[in-house]
């Protein structure tokens, strides 16, 4: 497997314009003869596909939703960073990336993330004049709040719904190229599979998810923007359609999976209320300025009304163990902390899966209009979900699956193993290490697809030259006789359990053994459940319906597939790291304070999968990281 | 809690539909609208029946891919509630519901309660953005926008495009739809170049979709999830009478 990461030469700073000048450009009248595919219409696949129709290529543009303008991009809340310095706090971009390789806990590419904050004040600029109404201050200028893991404040944001207001800037502009004929919009098409011509990525087969015909594209490129893996573990933030399926066909075309161990996970979700669950909401991490974080000192005091159990028999465990970070501890420490509480059976709440938030105190000392004020809209969320007044009654919150680092590897070009086949966004594992700092997501899929694969792109298309490949061709019909083969097999298992229903049990096998902390034991357990109940499932698996219809059952069931193989290699790869970094916390390896402990010399590098057949094991290789201009240190929170 | 659930069921856009009755024993009150069908479709998966395809993806409220009347109503009862934040609490043990698609002309019905909601998509590739090609954009803080006027655009530009504006409207108008759409970028200096062909495209491509006209009802934003105003709809009107007289006369010319 080659991983040349293809760093350009020089000083970390002119790489990339260095990069720029060197590479190939295909001239404006030659771009038409090039077809390329875009699969995804997030921040990153819109941005791309926008861009690139602009420039004069053929796009032909992919999503799963009706519209691509529902891809979960939509959902983020927070904001975007950018170190574009407004506020006249020492921000810059060595700042910017230096707290983006620190926040990843010195896992990630030196060249890749200094690239990342070089551009990010141009995604402002671009979003700006798109028309994202970002808040602003009385003076007209553009307003800043503070975000986890930064010392300055460099996060534009608008209201609670930036992603939402980001996406709609992308599909805007991708809305335009779509009416100009630029780009040709296909919704409602699943991508099932990736085709290789001459070893190259030269097109995909779908599924019509309304007519369920399946059907193959040629293109001279393409590029995959599917988002992340988090519903893996069944209940995440993520949306209910997202999946797996393309960046898994990929990996098992040939395409090398990195670091699919490293997630994240979101301390301040709304907990589990019950088994009818499907899906955890997330809610602004801003609360925990506020709010204190405490269980019940006695387990036997859990089923009491919270606020009859007196001061002294509560115990505020991040005051108590974390004294000068307190309830503001850092995303991980404070997650695991929560679990530790609950795994001790002081957990409270529905199934004892659950911490109070309590703002009594700030609403005595503020004011219940100051905490309105500042939360009202958490507050509103949160009742309509629970039912229940936070104001009256301290929140329950529980840390849920939220985010993906690992992804397909991808060199400094943004493209995979796989000659042809670029990943951006989510899907990709470039940018963010072993964690990813708060507001640097919708940054990294916009600087993916508005200002880097339109350039790296060229330089691989005037290598290889125009000449997308007919789909009758002999590469096309295989993969598209090996998508139906699968989706009969899916149709005729002919059991008696629902995909929901696997997918469900799959999740609490990688929530238990695979989530917040990690150990040996655990996961060589998990390994051993995971293929048991995919046996199950190709065995007892009840699909309704046909495939020539819609039929979401179908389209459970396939995504579901997909999981339960990358579950297991998600559990392999946390095996293989033995070393506690960023989202990735093992149990045997941490300090007495309970933090992470790395191992830099052996681990200081990329794990990168390589898929050898259904019947042998996949193969691990290493991308090795060199760090030039920082130095690798311990993260500390005391 | 228990319900009886009038269901709409169309096997596909060629046939007719009718409404199904179903039993549903055992609900939680926790659960949202959409878990209470998730639970609905896993027991007819285990008769071996076909489960009721509805449409759905970010279940908190945002993504604008959710779309049932409930009971006759977008989104059903509780004000500036999707569909998927809906919870069944706000329900009686025992109700009679009746669930169908959003029904509007233009919106035709692809399976049970899945709606086709293309004549959304044409309206925005018709003039719904702000022509700013990518690497082109000067620096963010060169322009100003006056903190009201962001407000205002951000207001409007909350719609999430599910249609519920549309389903409510006798007369299946797009007009809260489009109109958020207008506010946000005309309201904005960087949409000021483009304002007047902005609006003119937009609502000639709105009626050539078949959408009817405002007749003032107000129960788009009655409904509305976002709860987007009416002044939307005064705004886009403003803005089109004005383009319209422009267009007129430099037509003459
Ligand atoms: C609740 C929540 C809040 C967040 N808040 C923030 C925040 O404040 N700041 C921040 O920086 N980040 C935040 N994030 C993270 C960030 O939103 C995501 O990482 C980012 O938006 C992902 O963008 P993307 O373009 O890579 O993927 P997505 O937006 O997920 O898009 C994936 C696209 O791929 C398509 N697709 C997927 N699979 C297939 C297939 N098989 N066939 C065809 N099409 C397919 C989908 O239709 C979709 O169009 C948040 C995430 C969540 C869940
Ligand atoms: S499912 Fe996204 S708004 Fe309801």
């Amino acid at each position: 497997m080659n991983l040349r990461p293809r760093i350009p030469s020089g000083p970390l700073a002119n790489k990339w314009d260095n990069h720029k000048f060197r590479i190939k450009l295909v001239n404006p009248a030659n771009r038409r003869k090039y077809r390329v595919i875009v699969v995804g219409s997030g921040l990153a696949g819109g941005s791309a596909a926008a861009s690139l129709g602009e420039l004069g290529y053929n796009v032909l543009c992919f999503c799963y939703q009706d519209s691509p303008r529902r891809a979960h991009s939509i959902a983020a809340q927070g904001g975007i960073n950018a170190s574009k310095n407004y506020q006249n706090d020492g921000d810059s971009d060595y700042r910017l990336f230096y707290d983006t390789i620190k926040g990843g806990d010195y896992r990630s590419r030196e060249a890749n993330v200094y690239r990342l904050a070089q551009l990010s004040g141009n995604i402002i600029d671009q979003c700006v004049a798109q028309g994202v109404p970002f808040a602003r201050e009385y003076g007209g200028l553009l307003a800043n709040r503070s975000f986890g893991g930064a010392q300055v404040s460099r996060t534009f944001y608008a209201r609670g719904q930036t992603g939402q207001q980001l996406l709609l800037g992308a599909y805007n502009a991708l809305s335009r190229q779509i009416g100009l004929g630029q780009v040709k919009m296909y919704n409602r098409h699943e991508m099932l599979d990736l085709v290789l011509v001459n070893g190259h990525a030269k097109g995909i087969v779908t599924r019509n998810l309304v007519t369920g015909q399946i059907e193959s594209w040629s293109a001279d490129a393409v590029i995959l923007a599917t988002g992340g893996y988090s519903n893996v573990f069944f209940l995440s933030t993520n949306a209910a359609g997202c999946n797996v399926t393309a960046a898994f066909r990929a990996y098992k075309q040939g395409a090398g999976f990195a670091n699919p161990c490293y997630t994240q996970i979101h301390p301040t979700c709304i907990p589990q209320a019950g088994d009818h669950q499907s899906k955890l909401t997330l809610m602004s991490e801003s609360l925990r300025n506020d709010g204190r974080v405490w269980v019940p000192k006695d387990a036997g005091d859990c089923q009491k009304e919270p606020r009859e159990i007196a001061e002294e028999d509560r115990d505020y465990y991040l005051e108590r163990k974390y004294p000068s970070f307190g309830n503001l501890a850092p995303r991980d420490i404070s997650s695991r902390s929560a679990k530790e509480a609950c795994d001790d059976g002081r957990g409270v709440g529905p199934g004892g899966q659950g911490v109070y938030l309590d703002f009594s105190d700030a609403i005595s000392r503020l004011g219940r209009s100051t905490i309105e004020e500042r939360y009202g809209n958490l507050f509103e969320m949160y009742e309509r979900i629970t039912g229940e007044n936070a104001y009256d009654r301290p929140m329950r919150i529980y840390p849920a699956l939220h985010y993906t680092m690992g992804g397909l590897w991808v060199d400094y070009n943004l493209q995979s193993t796989i000659p042809g086949c670029f990943v951006l966004g989510e899907a990709n594992f470039s940018d963010h290490g072993a964690n990813r700092l708060g507001a640097s997501a919708l940054m990294q899929g916009l600087a993916d697809g508005y200002f880097i694969i339109p350039y790296t792109l060229a330089n691989y298309l005037a290598e290889t030259g125009a000449g997308a490949p007919s789909t009758d061709g002999r590469e096309f019909k295989d993969v598209e006789a090996g998508v139906k083969a699968r989706i009969d097999r899916l149709l005729s298992a002919n059991g008696k359990r629902s995909a929901r229903s696997f997918h469900m049990e799959l999740g609490k096998i990688v929530w238990e053994y695979c989530g917040m902390a990690r150990n040996a034991a655990g996961l060589q357990k998990g390994l051993e459940l995971i293929p048991s109940l995919r046996e199950e499932f190709w065995s007892d698996l009840r699909v309704t319906g046909q495939g020539e219809e819609l039929n979401m059952e179908l389209e459970r069931a396939g995504r579901v597939a997909d999981f339960l193989e990358f579950g297991e290699l998600m559990m392999r790869d946390a095996l293989d790291r033995d070393e506690s970094c960023g989202g990735h916390f093992r149990e045997e390896h941490q300090t007495k304070e309970g933090e992470a402990v790395r191992d830099d010399e052996n681990f200081t590098n990329v794990s990168v999968w390589e898929y050898k057949g259904e019947k042998a094991p996949p193969v691990k290789h290493t991308e090795d990281l060199h760090f030039e201009d920082v130095s690798p240190s311990v993260r500390s929170y005391k | 809690m228990k319900l009886n659930l009038k269901i709409w069921r169309q096997k596909n856009s060629a046939v007719t539909g009718r409404l199904v009755d179903y039993q549903l024993d055992d609900v939680s009150p926790d659960s949202s609208f959409l878990e209470m069908l998730d639970l609905l479709n896993e027991q007819l998966v285990s008769e071996g029946e076909e489960p009721v395809a509805f449409d759905h993806d970010c279940r908190e409220g945002i993504c604008g891919t959710c779309s049932l009347n409930i009971n006759g109503i977008p989104h059903g009862p509780q004000k500036a509630t999707t569909t998927c934040q809906l919870h069944m609490r706000h329900f009686e043990d025992g109700e009679t519901i009746v669930i169908e698609p959003f029904r509007a002309k233009p919106f035709p019905v692809i399976s049970d309660l899945i709606i086709d909601r293309s004549a959304f998509e044409g309206i925005t590739q018709a003039g719904g953005f702000i022509t700013a090609r990518t690497g082109s954009a000067p620096d963010g803080n060169s322009i100003a926008v006056r903190k009201n006027i962001a407000e205002k655009a951000m207001d409007a530009a909350s719609c999430i495009g599910c249609g519920a504006c549309v389903a409510a409207c006798k007369n299946a108008s797009a007009m809260l739809y489009v109109g958020a759409k207008v506010s946000h970028l005309n309201l904005l200096p960087q949409g000021a170049a483009e304002k007047d062909r902005r609006v003119l495209s937009m609502v000639w491509q709105m009626d050539r979709a078949g959408f009817g006209n405002c007749t003032n009802y107000g129960e788009c934003s009655a409904v509305c999830p976002k709860e987007i105003p009416l002044d939307v709809i005064a705004k886009m009107n403003r803005d089109y009478a004005v383009a319209t007289v422009k267009n007129i006369f430099t037509q003459a010319m």
